[in-house]
């Protein structure tokens, strides 16, 4: 599904005292298939952005086409739109609410596939535990309450996945969580990519984290779409980003301090990619250090 | 030396207690002895020290904290707080006095719905005099840099900002220690920067002992000395240099370097002669020296 | 959903309100809440209704910021009123106006809906000119010295005040929680808009747990944080904020004194709040 907004407008509160314009004519398309990551401040609009595309925030300005939803329309299909666009909220752990892993997790299934039988219930429940790393056999019938918190997001992942969604959106996924447990749940969500969900947007502050795992990003800025391309065309340019506010990965940092040296690495500012840039200057494989004179 | 208490009001000077002392202390949650979340610790930290403890989730970092501040008391062994036995319920009230401590979630420190009430909650539990309490909250105010927000709900500000106003609010307690547990985990990388100012600011400018409890291996960096805690045991301690330079060590107690070291460790092991590097400045450096000379 | 909830939010400017003593504020509020309900005909209400808009010009709070206090009880609101006028058993010398099995509408029945619904809705709106003015702070101040005397019976008068104060100061939050809850279940394919009370009030369940667990656990770190800032009950503890009696708050207690009085005299003037149909059928002869 590809998600294609235009001119996207939004007002908190209006009419009163607190109103905030949140999005001020946001233009962005993501493509199908794409790794997609969502940066910004805290008050960006990167949020409201994102609750726009499964309808949690209602359009209310301009225009947007999620697949073959426009949701411009009034008559919009809003339970077919959300079983087909999944959205883990911050800290999902704390929407778990059933006595069992097993009945959370279907909370989404029993709402979206009315009259779907128990035996297609519980398949799906164990593929979607397999997925993001657990045993069916073993957390389905216990509480959720139970778990470890690295667990209990586990389990509020599989709980949105379980129907499948072409689109899976991620608020902060990884917030909280220690660095293996960073590490090892975007490695989940790079084997829940492609075959399982098509479009993955993740939002996140975390900048080395937009480097290593995203296809194409975009910058929010104050209600708007700031910069828009990959990774690499993003964090060239670090001083507009430094304007507003924001870092760039620790690789990036480097190629500009390398850069006012003299050297050019060029690189898509992943660790790896980094690193062997480097070496291949280091062993004038290169030639970036010529082309810098 | 430890035995000597300080007694309010009067600087210990010629007997200067360490900060936090841990003499083989275990604890346990449950009653049952299986499991110990804090398991033999012993531990000395000084007086006007910045140290960070790492680990992984479930190392027992927390309990080590709420040990500090008498929340917890030890199952085993001794605690002491500037010379002061955690142990003792009676000395409990001084000993949180002393040692303050910043929580996770910025939401759940606040007992007030505007910010001078809030940080005069601490004050007005000591029982400092009413005159007083409105000079120690411009002075808490103004050290984490919100005097502005004095008569805000803390409920509209960001999440860096309710963190400060949650160290102001034990500012305020006017303690010689601060420990944050995990007090940067749910904030956005400019709250993160704003709260390590201060502590920063706090230690360097007023000689605050700092214990600083992260995931955020690069906010270890800035302190100095750090402590990797393992299954409730403290199984690395040292500069944070020193630390990270043992990389496989730490990868046995399931942590990772901090970026920046991960990528000159990278270019070490493919034979590029750069030196250690913590952080992208340095590291920039070690490469441009190295590609200088090659 | 829950946005546009600002019961109980104080609205920060500067008036006479709200620099009156919180204590004065609570007095004259039990006086009005009084006078509405000895109040005992329309001529009443409607003095209590221009005293209730005195007060709104006074607090320079917008009107409609103060109107917007009612749209969460509104429902409760009509649910009495209708229930009331159905089910009103009419007294002497009533009018039936339509009756079906037993369901009865009479002229009494509909001027009591009329009373009960202008009763509710004063009454709630003078607790929003309460809220809307005071901090929740001042206001559980104000709560702990009004109640010091029963400190005497062992009532932990200090506590209750501490435990209201933080329950306030908890209400944005876990409004904001809640709407965090249940978009997350909405995204999960909850619903929440559709479907009969029973249907709805289920729906809610996996938004309440969470919110229950969330409340528990906040309640835990919060506990915590009080102990770790040397809480120890009222015990040793000073008092940053000194509540002062002044000259607003004399007028203001002796205006509704004199409110009251009119009222009580009112209400023997006119009688009951029934003798208005007489008048009706004298002045329209129906």
């Amino acid at each position: 599904m590809q998600i294609v907004a235009k001119g996207l407008t939004y007002v908190y509160n209006p009419k009163s005292p607190f109103a905030t314009q949140a999005l001020k004519g946001v233009d962005l398309t993501i493509e199908e298939g794409e790794f997609f990551g969502i940066i910004g401040h805290t008050g960006s609009g990167k949020s409201t952005f994102v609750q726009h595309l499964n309808a949690l925030v209602r359009l209310t300005g301009g225009q947007l086409r999620v697949g073959e939803y426009d949701l411009s329309e009034k008559k919009c299909k809003l339970l077919e739109l959300r079983s087909k666009v999944g959205m883990v909220f911050q800290y999902p752990e704390y929407q778990l609410f059933a006595e069992t892993v097993y009945k959370d997790v279907a909370f989404g299934l029993k709402n979206f596939r009315k009259g779907i039988s128990e035996e297609e219930m519980q398949a799906a429940v164990r593929e979607a535990l397999a997925v993001v790393g657990l045993s069916y056999d073993e957390v389905a019938e216990r509480s959720p309450f139970e778990l470890s918190g690295g667990q209990r997001r586990r389990v509020a992942i599989a709980g949105v996945i379980v129907t499948k969604p072409e689109v899976l959106i991620l608020d902060e996924p990884a917030a909280g969580l220690d660095p293996l447990g960073k590490k090892e749940l975007m490695d989940l969500l790079h084997s829940i990519h492609g075959q399982w969900c098509k479009t993955i947007v993740i939002v996140s502050h975390d900048m080395d984290e937009i480097a290593e795992n995203c296809t194409r990003a975009a910058v929010f800025s104050e209600g708007k779409v700031a910069l828009c391309g990959t990774p690499q065309e993003i964090f060239a340019q670090g001083e507009r980003l430094a304007a507003m506010g924001l870092d760039v990965p620790v690789t990036a940092k480097c190629a500009q301090i390398l850069q006012r040296h003299g050297f050019s690495v060029r690189t898509d500012f992943t660790c790896t990619d980094f690193v062997q840039k480097v070496l291949a200057l280091y062993r004038g494989e290169g030639g970036g250090a010529e082309d810098a004179q | 030396m430890e035995s000597i208490r300080s007694a309010p009001g009067q600087t210990a000077d010629e007997a200067a207690p360490a900060a936090v002392r841990f003499e083989n202390v275990k604890y346990s949650y449950e009653e049952d002895e299986g499991s110990f979340a804090v398991n033999g610790v012993s531990l000395t930290i000084g007086q006007g020290e910045f140290v960070a403890v790492l680990g992984r989730n479930g190392s027992g970092k927390s309990t080590l904290a709420k040990l500090i501040n008498a929340l917890l008391r030890p199952t085993e062994g001794r605690v002491t707080v500037l010379g002061q036995d955690t142990a003792d319920p009676k000395l409990a009230f001084e000993i949180r006095k002393n040692a303050g401590m910043v929580f996770q979630n910025p939401d759940n420190q606040t007992v007030a719905s505007v910010v001078e009430d809030d940080v005069a909650f601490g004050p007005e539990n000591i029982g400092v005099p009413r005159e007083e309490i409105g000079e120690r909250i411009t002075a808490a105010l103004q050290a984490v840099g919100m005097s502005d927000f004095r008569f805000a709900t803390p409920s509209r500000l960001s999440g860096g900002q309710k963190q400060r106003i949650a160290i102001a609010g034990v500012l305020a307690i006017r303690p010689r220690i601060m420990i944050l547990d995990e007090s940067t985990a749910m904030l956005d990388p400019k709250g993160r920067r704003e709260v390590m100012d201060v502590i920063q600011k706090l230690n360097k400018e007023q000689g605050m002992t700092v214990i600083l409890i992260t995931h955020f291996m690069e906010e270890a960096l800035e302190a100095d000395r750090a402590i990797v805690m393992h299954r409730g045991e403290v199984v690395m301690d040292g500069t944070p240099e020193e630390i990270f330079a043992r990389a496989e060590e730490l990868e046995t107690y399931n942590l990772t370097l901090p970026r920046a070291a991960y990528i000159c460790k990278c270019l070490q092991e493919a034979g590029m002669p750069v030196g250690n590097a913590f952080c992208a400045e340095a590291l920039a450096e070690e490469i441009c020296r190295s590609l200088q000379k090659g | 959903m829950l946005n546009d909830v600002t019961f109980g939010q104080y609205y920060p400017t500067k008036s006479f309100v709200h620099n009156m003593d919180p204590r004065a504020k609570l007095l004259l509020l039990i006086a009005y809440i009084v006078a509405i309900f000895i109040a005992n005909n329309f001529f009443g209400l409607i003095l209590v209704t221009f005293s209730l808009l005195l007060f709104i010009l006074l607090a320079r709070v917008p009107f409609g910021r103060v109107l917007r206090s009612i749209k969460m009880i509104l429902f409760l609101i009509i649910f009495t009123a209708i229930l009331n006028l159905l089910f009103y058993a009419g007294g002497e010398g009533d009018i039936v106006l339509a009756e079906w099995w037993i369901i009865t509408i009479s002229w009494q029945s509909i001027i009591n809906t009329i009373f009960l619904a202008m009763r509710l809705l004063l009454l709630v709106l003078g607790t929003a000119i309460l809220t809307l003015t005071t901090t929740p702070v001042a206001l559980t101040d104000g709560i702990e010295s009004l109640l010091k005397p029963l400190k005497y019976i062992k009532v932990p008068v200090h506590e209750l005040a501490l435990v209201m104060s933080i329950a306030l100061r908890f209400i944005p939050t876990l409004m904001e929680e809640t709407n965090r809850i249940v978009s997350a279940q909405k995204a999960r394919g909850a619903n929440f808009e559709t479907g009969g009370i029973f249907r709805r009030a289920k729906a809610m369940i996996p938004v309440l747990i969470p919110l229950l667990v969330s409340a528990f656990r906040r309640a835990e770190d919060l506990g915590d944080a009080m102990d770790a800032r040397c809480y120890s009950g009222a015990k040793g503890r000073t008092k940053y904020k000194k509540l002062t009696f002044t000259w607003r708050d004399l007028l203001g207690v002796l205006f509704f004194a004199a409110f009251i009085a009119g009222i009580v005299l009112l209400n023997t003037y006119f009688g009951s709040r029934f003798d208005i149909i007489w008048q009706f059928r004298e002045w329209f002869g129906i």
